[in-house]
């Protein structure tokens, strides 16, 4: 029965995750935090952080990692099957009916609305989490010029983990604290 | 032979593209364009245009689409498979180190850099999106109005995606 439960609550993730990587947040956030309650705020963070720090899609490594969880390997299996089907076979359907891919525009219209309303969702995402991880005025700096260096600067994601996982353990090793 | 070199190539694919999204996009290409002739470059950029507008990550979409065209449903399934494969092994260790070392404070320090971390790059895809998609005042009012119904009424994201969407088809004309 949770096996099931797993497999619907990735698939409809799967389905729904219109614009990108970034657009599944809140909806991760939604169902599996919220609604079912399997992580926490804080291990969804954690969540994230190891997401990035493994190459692929986001939405594979979130289920693998919920997937995990709960179930084992089994869980793994279950989550990411979910996760990706709806996709699989919308692609499968295009690429077999249609000889020329090209989207019209009533669905560009549509998506014209889509795209900022994901803007809007992932800020409230950030909003909603930064209370729980932004308890002082050096963590909101801290995570401002975070996102400045990759919004603005444009610098890779993955170096941005490295650099605060060597920080990590440096405080560690220092057994001082920074932040 | 062909479904081994889709399932090596998607694999490659899959194992080296860091951070999601479109910064595999240049990877995929290089692949698929130029290395092996699955696609030409035009057939490419209507995938990814495609990809916008369907469910799920661009990797996994053109992993379907090439595996298709190129090996019938066996070869969607493998390239699919290929795809995913590494992110699922990675992130398996990844995960089980954490949880082998949970305890130890080293993870816990770690941790609590990661997690401000995350949330900066998490507030910096919110603003990138922005940039690109509120171009005019309708876009605004859209953004404005799903971000305070997400953050004071918590309305589903389903629902608002759906609510957006029909919204975009309404006022863009």
């Amino acid at each position: 029965m949770k096996s099931f439960e797993l497999f619907k609550t990735f698939f409809k993730i799967g389905a729904f995750t219109l614009g990108g990587g970034y657009a599944m947040l809140p909806l991760i956030e939604k169902e599996v935090v919220e609604k079912k309650g399997w992580i926490d705020e804080e291990e969804f963070l954690d969540l994230v952080a190891l997401a990035q720090a493994s190459p692929g899609p986001i939405a594979v490594n979130t289920a693998v990692f919920v997937g995990y969880r709960l179930m084992g390997i089994k869980g793994v299996l279950v989550s990411t099957l979910g996760s990706i089907l709806p996709s699989f076979f919308i692609i499968l359907i295009i690429a077999s009916y249609f000889t020329e891919m090209k989207s019209s525009y009533i669905i560009e219209r549509i998506f014209m609305g889509i795209r900022p309303a994901v803007a809007g969702m992932v800020l409230a995402s950030v909003f909603r989490m930064g209370r729980n991880v932004i308890l002082n005025f050096k963590k909101l700096v801290f995570v401002i010029v975070i996102s400045i260096s990759v919004w603005m600067y444009k610098i890779t994601p993955i170096y941005i983990i490295l650099l605060s996982i060597l920080l990590g353990l440096y405080i560690n090793f220092k057994r001082g604290k920074l932040i | 032979m062909i479904l081994l070199k889709l399932f090596i190539t998607f694999f490659k694919i899959g194992m080296f593209s860091f951070g999601g999204g479109y910064a595999m996009l240049p990877l995929i290409q290089l692949q698929v364009v130029e290395i092996n002739n699955w696609l030409s470059k035009k057939e490419f950029i209507d995938i990814v245009a495609v990809s916008q507008v369907t469910p799920g990550p661009i990797a996994i979409n053109s992993a379907t689409y090439i595996g298709y065209k190129i090996g019938g449903v066996i070869g969607a399934v493998i390239s699919t498979i290929g795809v995913c494969l590494p992110s699922v092994i990675i992130m398996f260790i990844l995960l089980k180190f954490v949880i082998r070392f949970k305890n130890n404070n080293f993870i816990e320090d770690i941790f609590k850099f990661l997690r401000p971390t995350v949330l900066g790059l998490i507030l910096a895809a919110a603003m990138i999106i922005f940039q690109e998609s509120v171009l005019g005042f309708k876009e605004f009012l859209i953004f404005l109005f799903v971000f305070v119904l997400s953050l004071k009424y918590k309305l589903d994201p389903i629902l608002l995606t759906l609510l957006s969407g029909i919204l975009g088809y309404l006022i863009f004309t």
